[in-house]
């Protein structure tokens, strides 16, 4: 015996949807209602459910998690198929879904769409092509046909005004780490059918770790063309077949391949930790004796562009580095290259990081008044401030942190470079937090330091910062 | 109809399902569904099946956009 009924990976009850919690919010005809159906029957016949992180766009269907029993993300408009990168790599054993309209995927995510495909994600994009902005009204999209007309068009999309439908599935299949396109629509039942099978390929191939796979489908919107949905389907079968032929793109399984390919995609977090090691630069390390890898340190260096104060963090993150610890270090700047205001964020663990910003900082450095008055509120009690008071004339108000200040500048002009104020700081931050023995320090920075004739300046201004703090 | 002693294939429509697009009719080679005069409770006109003659294809399923509107049984 079969049955043909609603598959179980749909909800029993839409109760986040209201009104009727048994129907769709789509309208009559409306082909986003057969593609869920096409892919819930696949999910419960594939055995995905539980594993299905399904990625809803802007759109008509933004409301995917009413409807399917999956994990559920809905993604900011475009950005589906960055958000499905993330959650797939993040989780490779999942089944990740981008599924996304054409104002979504051909309009405001064109730059996600692509570079997802070209990366070879080991995802399955389903994007439903109905040629026109459905939830806003029916204004243009990219894939609206020419002499379409739509709110937008009043007189019919015109090639010199607007410019030409989008061909998203052919666009995508001169990737070659592409690995299966192909256009297919909600016309008859043959067409379903044939729609039913891409999609099951789409999802096998990444249960495989092919790669990428794009299924592009046609499907008609009878609202917005102000057509029945029974006219609906004709001008879909009549119309925008010749746009958008159906069939097969590319399947580099089945020996379409390009000049390249790729026959998996593993992104799995092992390969790109392999990757990051091979990047870790730990020569010219003396020795690791007495040296212990850092944990737990939240820091912001923040000063005027120009004053160093972007190195500084990133010498103080390489250095716990060369310690062992895992670091991120981020700046942030105006658009001025030098006088504005510049900062970076650097955070130090003994386990992987997960975010690079460090907003509750325990550790601040500042080497100017406005970014005294700009961290000094966010700091963690208990944590230590260290500032340049040659420049920062107003010292900290806080009482429930430790505070350093050193006349950095001015002590780095008596040395006669006066941009080693960075480094005179550094040596003051090693020693009021008692991280590193000074030698290991030293042996570090002349790996980190470029230039061979700076090293010597560098240190002896190291030792001056280091020695001032340590006396405190 | 108890889907166990079955014989003949049947689909079913829940009327308060059915938005009344009518794409099911369009697929079905058998043309055994048909409209009902009376709306539904979201004033949309149902279909129905009109009680013999369907083979189970299953068509109609795949063309209705709503998921729980059309059920078909195929002994
Ligand atoms: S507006 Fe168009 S795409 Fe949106 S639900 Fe209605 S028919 Fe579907
Ligand atoms: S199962 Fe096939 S024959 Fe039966 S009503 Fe549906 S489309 Fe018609
Ligand atoms: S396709 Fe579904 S919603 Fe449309 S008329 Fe048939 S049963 Fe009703």
């Amino acid at each position: 015996m079969k049955i043909y009924e609603k598959p179980a990976a749909f909800y029993d009850e839409f109760s986040r949807k209201g009104g009727n919690v048994k129907t769709t919010h789509y309208c009559p005809g409306c082909g986003h209602g057969n593609i869920h159906k096409l892919i819930a029957e696949a999910l419960d016949d594939m055995h995905l459910t539980e594993k299905t992180i399904f990625v809803s766009p802007v759109g008509c269907s933004v409301f995917g998690y009413y409807y399917f029993n999956t994990g559920h993300f809905q993604a900011s408009h475009g950005r589906a198929p960055a958000v499905a990168t993330g959650i797939k790599r993040a989780n490779p054993g999942s089944i990740v879904i981008s599924y996304q309209g054409d104002g979504d995927l051909a309009a405001i995510g064109t730059a996600e769409t692509l570079h997802a495909a070209n990366r070879g994600e080991n995802i399955t994009v389903i994007f439903v092509n109905n040629a026109i902005y459905g939830m806003t009204g029916g204004q243009m999209a990219p894939t609206t046909l020419l002499g379409q007309v739509t709110k937008t068009t009043p007189l019919g999309r015109q090639e010199d005004l607007h410019g030409n439908p989008v061909r998203m599935a052919e666009i995508i299949a001169t990737l070659p780490t592409a690995h299966y396109v192909e256009r297919v629509m909600i016309g008859d039942a043959k067409d379903i059918a044939q729609a039913r099978k891409a999609i099951r390929k789409g999802l096998q191939n990444q249960i495989d770790g092919k790669g990428y796979s794009f299924i592009e489908i046609l499907s008609p919107c009878p609202t917005n063309w102000g057509m029945t949905p029974v006219d609906a389907k004709k001008w879909l079968k009549e119309k925008m077949t010749q746009i958008f032929p159906v069939g097969l793109l590319k399947d580099t399984t089945e020996g379409q391949e390009g000049k390249w390919y790729r026959q998996f995609a593993d992104f799995v977090p092992e390969k790109t930790d392999a990757y990051l090691e091979q990047l870790v630069d730990v020569g010219h390390l003396a020795s690791l004796d007495g040296v212990s890898a850092p944990d737990g340190l939240q820091c912001k260096f923040a000063g005027f562009g120009g004053q160093g104060i972007l190195t500084l963090g990133l010498m103080f993150a390489q250095l716990a580095m060369r310690a062992g610890s895992k670091v991120s270090w981020i700046p942030s700047y105006g658009p001025e290259m030098r006088g504005g205001t510049a900062n970076c964020s650097v955070n130090i663990a003994q386990k992987r990081i997960g975010s690079p910003l460090a907003e509750t900082p325990n550790l601040l450095v500042v080497m100017n008044q406005p970014s005294l008055e700009a961290f000094e509120a966010s700091m963690q009690p208990g944590g230590l401030l260290i500032y340049d008071s040659s420049i920062v004339e107003k010292a900290p108000q806080r009482k429930d942190i430790r505070v350093v200040g050193l006349k950095a500048s001015d002590m780095a002009t008596e040395l006669g470079n006066s941009k080693v104020a960075n480094v005179i700081l550094l040596g003051a931050i090693i020693a009021a937090l008692d991280l590193y023995p000074i030698e290991f320090v030293k042996e570090s920075l002349k790996g980190i330091i470029k230039k061979k004739a700076l090293i010597d300046i560098n240190l002896e201004a190291l030792i001056k910062g280091y020695e001032m703090a340590a006396r405190r | 109809m108890s889907d166990e002693n079955l014989t003949a294939p049947y689909m079913e429509v829940d009327a308060e399902l059915c938005k009344g697009c009518l794409m099911c009719i369009g697929v079905c080679p058998k043309k055994v569904i048909e409209q009902s005069k009376k709306l539904n409770s979201a004033s949309y006109h149902p279909v129905y099946y009109a009680g013999q003659g369907c083979l189970g294809c299953g068509m109609c399923f795949y063309a209705c956009p709503e998921p729980g509107a059309i059920r078909v049984v195929k002994p």
